[in-house]
């Protein structure tokens, strides 16, 4: 079934070695992402979904952190054995990745146009002119206006979208064969958030890449991806295609993610939050058995002693939860 | 009824310098003229984008940033001609929740003195007494006693969120002005937060003005919403109304762009060009003309106000 | 399997190691200027000789080499270094201290308000310091000297203490500025806390943990600079003895006779290195960013 996949994952577990102990950010994590597909990921903060991304780029800061565990294949590499070198190669040329925080990326004493050249330059020997002319080819892909004057702009003129742009323009400048998307839009406004969305979502089509999409909203997972993988405590907890997972979750949690968000449908006091009781997990101290067990309002004797598989409980359709 | 709290042109200029060397002065508007008025025991919300003036506008109806014109009214109160003992007094009616559940709370201060500040401040109670009190203004709040002597960093973000709410009803306030109290959490985390400030308002009959960006939490919490723009309030009715009649351009925008959670294909969505732009360059006419898709000749020349469309619901807009 | 188990246990013990080493900072610090203290509180039990009374026969003693009677060798006029370098620390970590303590309430009170108010106080203020800060030392310590007729212990301690100050007024400002913006000072102002309990129970508990670890750092540029003034023979006037004027007299046979200045040298390169342990150390306990 993931023979076709374009990047496979396989029992990844990304760990890190602090004062207070090890923190198994990631902790035996599947997936695959087929060419062309958009893959969504979805958790709350320290779910591993941020750590998973930083992994497969070999961006894990060691010491403390470190991938102890599991295998990334990625066109039929093995990234874990590859030399820093040839690693470096593929980060920005055929694995792309983009950041919340355009601004922190993004270099203040450089202009956009001589930032998008350079990544140009770093992977492919061309001609500095010839750079400079695709990075306003770049702009102008992603949609910035008059990209021939923006080229010579520094960051701080541009507008949090406008440097998200020119963050997309730089990923996508050598043609990338997947382009991984760390909340793309949670620093954006709500109507520049759409804008990037449909941008991304046009770009993908364009050029024929498959996306991962790193996200805690879940309606961006709902209008962008085909798959979801939804995150809790460093493991995959229901995998799906999207329409599966919103028409019917499987798992509690996913459940009630979905139940949490308000809507705008509903009038006020028509319907109470179904908040999921807790906190969101120290990994320091996880359960034994089923990580979520501790807030999950169906859990029986059984979660508790042992950690339940991720099983396949419809075709197509995984959830790591002994009632599923 | 008689409105708790009234809103009457509320305006801020903050000064910024434009040139390196020669004082070319320019104005950032902040808030350019804001009015409305919350009802007893009603929640009113505020949504808006960065940058459209939801938050100064908190700020200066506490007084916690000096108004460059403007009136508001505490019950009878003038707020902005309150003298120190009368703004003393004040502050114990209007309180505030924040947004940043990490820089709200002192670093160096344990729960127990956080929570009793205001306690303190206002000579409500001491010793024993302030133990006790703040002990139950923490179970009122989802927490426990067993937190008093703890410090912030003991606490999720949730959690110090709760800290907020408790120290801000220490006092035994009317209004609570929550700005933003959900944005910085976790999905599971806010439906908790979102239901405690509903539950507290029923017990206590609170008032409330609730600031937030995400449409979708404003329109679950709120009786009426007023929608934001540059620094203006351009679209002000029910909530209920406000989603099944959006009138204003803007707000069918902010609408459409709330992504749904769920996957069908809906229909055209209504996507905003250009960036929002900044309270310095203030385009003539109508703030929005520049981005929105419905302006003809008049927009662009002429500035709307707002006007009461239908009963109670107020737009700013010439095409109503 | 089990070698990556081995490697983890590895990372940990490094990790772990890492953590030792800001301890093992503030212990190692701390353990010098224990050390230095010590010597100076009982340099006249320590000391094996009168470090200021010169000898009969002074050719005799003149100039020794380090050797079994006198371990650092001695001075132009036969006096133990060891003893003088004893004595001399007496001098140099009291100016250090008393110049610290002197300057830390003035420059945190300055501080406190330039920041705290801000608008015309904050530009006074801050314009003096800058003032201050910007006058070159050298030259103010020489105007001082003069007008305070005879340099000596005092004059170095007035002329340190009145550029210092204007080091901790910056850093508090800043801190202040930074902090006026934080959510819980604007939480307090709408308790209706007075201004009084912004300053004293908020803002200043916020900035202790950089004071203090200034005031270490500041106690070892003290002890630089009084070596600087002796060095310049603005310090402390003979007999007194101060790392500082030790180096000056060391300086004239600096090729000849080098231990003359390598001695004092190192005490005073002991005593810096034992402050920035100490602070640099404390400096890593008080970030917030490494707590839990």
């Amino acid at each position: 079934m993931r023979n076709d996949s374009l990047l496979t994952v396989e029992g990844l577990q990304t760990h890190f070695f602090t004062e207070e102990g090890v923190v198994r950010a990631v902790d035996g994590v599947t997936l695959s992402v087929r060419p062309g597909e958009t893959l969504g990921l979805v958790g709350e903060s320290g779910c591993g979904k941020t750590v998973t991304a930083l992994s497969i780029l070999r961006l894990i800061p060691d010491p403390p952190g470190r991938i102890v565990g599991g295998t990334i294949s990625f066109d039929g590499r093995d990234l874990l054995r590859l030399p820093e070198e040839e690693i470096r190669k593929i980060r920005g040329s055929s694995i792309s990745m983009i950041f919340q925080e355009p601004m922190t990326s993004l270099n203040p004493v450089f202009t956009v146009g001589e930032q998008v050249a350079e990544g140009i330059r770093h992977h492919q020997k061309v001609s500095r002119r010839e750079a400079w002319d695709r990075a306003i080819e770049g702009l102008r892909r992603v949609k910035i206006a008059d990209p021939v004057r923006r080229v010579r702009e520094y960051p701080h003129q541009l507008s949090g979208g406008m440097r998200q742009r020119v963050m997309i323009a730089m990923a996508l400048a050598l043609g990338p064969r997947l382009l991984i998307a760390d909340e793309p839009t949670t620093a954006l406004d709500v109507t520049i958030q759409a804008q990037i969305l449909e941008l991304l979502l046009g770009l993908q089509e364009e050029m024929k890449m498959a996306v991962m999409l790193i996200t805690h909203d879940l309606g961006v997972i709902a209008e962008t991806a085909d798959r979801v993988l939804v995150m809790y405590a460093g493991r995959v907890v229901e995998e799906a295609v999207v329409k599966d997972l919103f028409d019917n979750p499987l798992h509690p949690y996913t459940q009630g993610l979905l139940e949490s968000l308000p809507r705008l449908e509903a009038g006020k006091g028509g319907r109470r939050l179904t908040a999921i009781p807790g906190l969101v997990p120290n990994l320091l101290e996880l359960p034994v058995g089923c990580k979520f067990a501790p807030r999950c309002s169906k859990a029986v004797g059984e979660c508790w002693p042992t950690e339940p598989e991720l099983r396949e409980i419809r075709p197509g359709h995984w959830a790591r939860c002994i009632l599923a | 009824m008689e409105p708790l709290l009234v809103v009457k042109d509320l305006k801020k200029y903050f000064p910024v310098k434009k040139g390196i060397f020669f004082g070319e002065r320019a104005e950032l508007r902040a808030v350019d003229g804001v009015s409305f008025e919350i009802r007893r025991g009603e929640t009113m919300g505020l949504v808006g984008e960065s940058g459209c003036g939801k938050s100064t506008t908190a700020r200066l109806i506490l007084r916690l940033l000096e108004p460059t014109a403007g009136e508001v009214y505490f019950g009878k109160t003038a707020v902005f001609t309150a003298n120190k003992e009368e703004m003393r007094q004040l502050r114990r009616k209007l309180q505030i929740v924040f947004q940043d559940p990490y820089s709200s709370l002192d670093p160096r201060m344990s729960v127990e003195e956080i929570v009793g500040e205001g306690l303190t401040i206002h000579r409500l109670a001491k010793g024993k007494e302030k133990s006790e009190r703040v002990a139950e203004l923490l179970e009122m709040v989802g927490l426990g006693r067993e937190h008093l002597g703890r410090y912030p960093h003991e606490f999720s973000g949730g959690q110090r969120q709760r800290i907020g709410i408790a120290r801000a009803l220490a006092v035994g306030p009317e209004l609570l002005i929550a700005d933003e109290p959900v944005s910085a959490l976790d999905v599971s985390i806010q439906a908790q937060v979102i239901n405690l400030f509903e539950d507290l308002q029923k017990e206590l009959g609170l008032t409330y003005l609730f600031i937030a960006h995400d449409l979708r939490v404003v329109k679950h919490i709120s009786d009426r919403v007023a929608v934001m723009y540059l620094g203006q309030i351009v679209e002000l009715t029910e909530s209920d109304e406000l989603y099944r009649n959006p009138l204003h351009p803007y707000t069918q925008a902010l609408m459409s762009a709330i992504p749904a959670a769920d996957p069908r294909p809906k229909g055209r969505r209504m996507v905003l060009e250009g960036d929002p732009l900044s309270p310095i360059h203030i385009p003539s006419g109508c703030r929005f003309h520049p981005r929105c898709p419905k302006r003809f000749d008049r927009c662009d020349k002429e500035e709307p106000v707002l006007r009461e469309v239908s009963a109670g619901h107020w737009v700013s807009c010439h095409l109503y | 399997m089990s070698e990556r188990q081995r490697q983890n246990g590895r990372r940990y013990g490094r990790r772990l190691g890492g953590r030792w080493k800001w301890h093992r900072g503030i212990l190692l610090g701390s353990l010098i200027l224990f050390f230095f203290g010590l010597i100076a509180l009982l340099s006249p039990l320590l000391s094996p000789y009168d470090p200021y009374r010169i000898p009969e026969k002074l050719q005799a003693f003149s100039l020794l080499s380090p050797g079994a009677d006198h371990w650092l060798g001695t001075d132009l006029l036969g006096r133990d270094l060891l003893s003088r370098i004893l004595y001399g620390a007496r001098i140099s970590l009291l100016v250090g201290v008393v110049v610290e303590l002197a300057v830390t309430p003035v420059g945190v009170t300055i501080g406190l308000f330039a920041g705290y108010f801000g608008g015309k106080i904050d530009a006074v203020l801050m314009r003096i310091t800058d003032a201050v800060m910007a006058f070159p030392g050298l030259v103010l310590a020489i105007a001082l000297t003069a007008v305070l007729e005879r340099p000596g212990f005092l004059s170095v301690i007035i002329v340190l203490a009145a550029v210092r100050w204007t080091t901790v007024a910056r850093l508090v400002r800043g801190q202040v500025l930074s902090l006026r913006e934080a959510e819980h000072i604007t939480a307090a102002v709408a308790l209706g806390a007075r201004k009084g309990r912004i300053i004293f129970r908020h803002l200043l508990p916020n900035c202790l943990a950089p004071i203090l670890v200034a005031m270490t750092f500041g106690v070892a540029s003290n002890i630089l600079s009084e070596a600087g003034l002796g060095f310049l023979g603005l310090g402390v006037q003979p007999p007194t003895v101060s790392w500082g004027s030790l180096l000056a007299e060391g300086a004239v046979y600096l090729t000849v006779k080098p231990w003359l200045c390598i001695f004092p040298g190192l005490a005073i390169t002991c005593t810096v290195l034992g402050f920035h342990l100490l602070g640099d150390g404390l400096r890593d306990i008080f970030d917030p960013r490494l707590r839990s």
